[in-house]
């Protein structure tokens, strides 16, 4: 059986379509349900607004499940629970929409719990309507988190327990005890009198967001004939005599009048402006690889390791990046997962002239060793004849193999000779780029200032490499 | 437009936006957090949205929202976080609703740990979540495809009506290579469907019910007949040296990386080895190895994944019995060095 929705608005379809069966035009709500009289109250405040047409309604999962055969806006059906989740994208995506997130007792008091709390903590700029009938009406019957103590439902035969269960949630409170939201009323649907206060609050629920006032929260005291196994008029006079008395009615917060409209212009990007916008302009520095010297055997495959803070990955982006600039083929790839075993951070490096397969470097070619503990792990890695550069300033061993080329820079020394003990990776760079010859010194002098904005650091970083590059020089010399 | 040195993670963003998408909800998770911070920092420099959600399950919601509203709109997350996704992909899957979900895979199962696996294929790729459905999934191997496969998923997406998926691992997501950024995506279909709060939209629905059994099957039989266009017109792969392959190593992701350098270090022995790399892992390239495993030159493929062996089983499948179908796997993990994958190469060969 269905009740007739008398006087039908405009915010309701005309016929409902969507509902099966040959009733199109009655709700699929039992004779005595709150949410059929809730509706109309809904589709009359959307119609008199003049916001029809751009509300949209998530329906949730419940007995209201079905809203969308008869609310004439956009409408979009949710997950259990997940309405208030759906309706933050929503009106995130549809600022000037009006959208309204319908939920029953068990979506949004037990499944959705989280979802319903922060969106209300978070403000947002929507309408909720909360159908509080104590009991899962479409699932046939069970208890509700608004469940009261003693109520017998399919799940809670001999009653509800204080011991088993525990107390009914009370969301009002609880919403109303957030900074954000801008107003909170818990009403029902009994008598006359009451119906017309709810139809008010249903009202000025709606009105806020029309006004951009943020979050509204209206909490509906419903019946369930059905699930309360009780007539019409029952139903009505259990809301008032027991419901009622374990959810007191009232306006719980309502600040609506003191804030300020919420700012929900939207500026988004045109496609045009968005490669300036998140930084995609091309920098100058790019050479074409043929313009400079380098030698044949330029692929390299660099580890760097030491201590977090001592620029370990800094320093190889940086040979990354002028690799890049020097058109080769790049790849770097931090310690991560296994590899961060034993203390150290260190990264990997390969520059080539072919794609590179594999960005892990096993074997290097070079390796640069900040610390000790760097130096003992990987010293036995490096190839044949490859190199090891250390920071002399700080190891106290030196490599015990004498098939590689042995570079020890006093590092730290240096860097704090020049004044800042950080540009110690800097000094590395420059010993690099002159001792070797897959770096071009003058390729990284034009690097530097794309990674050094300011000014002071440039400067000091600028002089670091200088030194680095001339004992570089030296060295290989 | 702009070569860039940039991170896996930091190119799907980037990638994104190029694509047009303006939405990104997600929640924090190592390894894949890079991309929530990357969305942080410059969706709202488009005029974007970005939100951290309360949970992963709240942010799939959202990203079914701002779907449902035609917004291209997306999410990022990492196995475990995924797996919360799962409810989420099976609506937006039943709806209809085009989204791109990035999957940066860590060790599982449970808490596991935060190091690189490919042990999410299962849920990835077969669906995952109740119901009849497929999520397109694509699988970058580069930082350059973190931002091209991205900004596939998009168009696919959307052309499908389909939640896609990016499906890497930690190693891909913090891998740093240069990035050739391609110009931003100026036009777009119109999405007659979406809701956008206006009144021609007033008779559309987005939703996943269907009451009547009959329904509900021409709903999932539409929903194969996609799957079946797409296994037709989308499936994208890459060969490698398999011309005359005796033995086909095929790896996805950041294992065909590895296995790139391994064949190249077993051709220089004379051993006769190529790669087959699904590029799409839904649609996954069945035809393909197929006609390989046809081949008269072609004796036996292997498999290698970060996992326990579940790509494997579509190799398999798509072989069907032609060609002995070896299986090398790390956990945990752990990733073979390129001396691994030669000697595991050898072994599996002795099959011939």
């Amino acid at each position: 059986m269905s009740v007739k929705i008398l006087g039908k608005s405009k915010g309701f379809y005309d016929t409902y379509e969507r509902r099966p069966g040959n009733n199109k035009e009655q709700t699929h709500y039992c004779p005595g349900c709150g949410h059929g009289i809730l509706h109309k109250m809904i589709a009359e405040a959307l119609t008199d607004y003049e916001v029809a047409e751009n509300c949209i309604f998530v329906s949730p999962v419940g007995c209201s499940v079905f809203a969308y055969y008869y609310f004439n806006a956009g409408n979009i059906q949710s997950a259990h629970g997940r309405a208030p989740a759906v309706a933050t994208g929503v009106k995130r995506a549809l600022p000037e929409s009006v959208v309204i997130s319908y939920q029953g007792d068990g979506d949004l008091a037990a499944i959705g719990g989280n979802e319903i709390l922060h969106a209300a903590n978070r403000g947002e700029a929507m309408t909720v309507f909360f159908v509080n009938n104590a009991i899962y009406g479409m699932t046939g019957g069970q208890m509700a988190p608004t469940t009261l103590i003693g109520q017998k439902t399919t799940t809670t035969p001999y009653g509800r327990t204080l011991q088993n269960e525990g107390y009914p949630i009370r969301m009002a409170e609880i919403i109303a005890s957030l900074e954000s939201p801008v107003y909170v009323e818990r009403v029902m649907m009994a008598d006359v009198r009451s119906k017309n206060a709810a139809r008010k609050a249903v009202r000025r629920g709606i009105k806020n967001q029309i006004e951009k006032k943020g979050f509204s929260f209206i909490e509906v005291l419903s019946t369930c004939p059905t699930g309360w196994k009780m007539t019409a008029p029952q139903s009505e006079e259990w809301i008032k005599s027991t419901l009622v008395q374990n959810f007191p009615l009232g306006v719980y917060k309502d600040i609506a009048q003191q804030v300020e409209p919420l700012d929900m212009s939207q500026n988004l990007a045109t496609p045009a402006r968005v490669p300036k916008l998140i930084g995609l302009e091309q920098d100058k520095v790019m050479i074409d690889a043929a313009s400079i010297k380098l030698s044949e055997t330029i692929d390299q495959e660099i580890k760097i390791a030491g201590f977090g803070g001592q620029g370990v990955l800094s320093l190889g982006v940086w040979l990354s990046e002028i690799g890049m600039r020097e058109d080769l083929e790049v790849s770097w790839i931090p310690s991560y997962g296994p590899e961060m075993r034993g203390g150290t951070a260190n990264c990997h490096v390969k520059l080539s002239r072919e794609a590179i397969g594999s960005p892990l470097v096993t074997h290097p070619t070079v390796l640069v060793a900040m610390n000790r503990p760097s130096l003992e792990k990987f010293e036995d890695d490096v190839i044949e004849g490859g190199a090891i550069v250390w920071d002399s300033s700080l190891i106290d061993i030196e490599p015990k193999r004498d098939d590689i080329i042995r570079i020890p820079i006093p590092a730290t020394e240096i860097a704090k000779e020049l004044g800042n003990t950080k540009t110690s990776n800097v000094v590395i760079l420059g010993v690099l780029a002159g001792y070797s010859d897959f770096l071009d010194p003058i390729v990284v002098q034009q690097v530097l200032p794309l990674i050094f904005k300011k000014r002071h650091l440039l400067e000091i970083n600028l002089k670091a490499f200088q030194k680095g590059l001339e004992l570089g020089r030296q060295l290989s010399a | 437009m702009a070569k860039q040195f940039v991170k896996g993670n930091e190119a799907i963003v980037k990638g994104a936006i190029l694509a047009g998408c303006r939405a990104y909800y997600g929640y924090p998770i190592t390894p894949a957090s890079e991309i929530a911070h990357a969305a942080a920092q410059y969706m709202p420099l488009v005029g974007g949205t970005f939100l951290q959600a309360e949970s992963e399950i709240a942010a799939i919601n959202m990203v079914y929202g701002a779907a449902g509203t035609g917004t291209r709109a997306m999410t990022a997350s990492s196995s475990p976080g995924f797996s919360l996704k799962q409810e989420g992909m099976s609506y937006l899957a039943g709806a209809e609703l085009p989204c791109v979900v990035v999957d940066i895979t860590r060790g599982g199962p449970g808490l596991g740990n935060i190091a690189p696996e490919q042990s999410d294929y299962h849920q990835v790729v077969k669906g995952g979540g109740h119901g009849n459905y497929k999520n397109i999934v694509v699988a970058p191997n580069s930082a350059q495809e973190m931002c091209d496969l991205t900004m596939l998923a998009f168009d696919l997406a959307d052309k499908y009506r389909n939640p896609a998926v990016v499906l890497a691992d930690g190693f891909i997501g913090q891998m740093m290579e240069p990035v050739d950024f391609p110009e931003p995506v100026e036009e777009f279909a119109e999405k007659k469907w979406a809701i956008r709060g206006v009144d021609g939209d007033r008779m559309n629905l987005i939703s996943s019910i269907e009451l009547d059994p009959d329904d509900l099957e021409r709903h999932n039989q539409k929903l194969q007949r996609k799957y079946e266009i797409m296994e037709n017109s989308e499936t994208r792969f890459e060969e490698y040296r398999l011309d005359d392959a005796d033995f086909i190593v095929v790896g996805y992701g950041i294992v065909s990386r590895m296995v790139h350098t391994a064949v190249d270090q077993l051709r220089i022995e004379g051993v006769k080895v190529g790669m087959l790399r699904p590029i799409t892992l839904m649609p996954f390239p069945t035809k393909r190895i197929s006609e390989l495993a046809a081949m008269d030159h072609v004796k036996a493929f292997s498999v290698i994944e970060l996992s326990n062996g579940q790509m494997v089983d579509d190799v398999r499948l798509a072989v069907n019995g032609a060609k002995p179908v070896e299986f090398y796997g790390r956990m945990g993990g752990n990733v073979p060095s390129i001396k691994e994958l030669v000697r595991e190469i050898k072994r599996m060969m002795r099959v011939l």
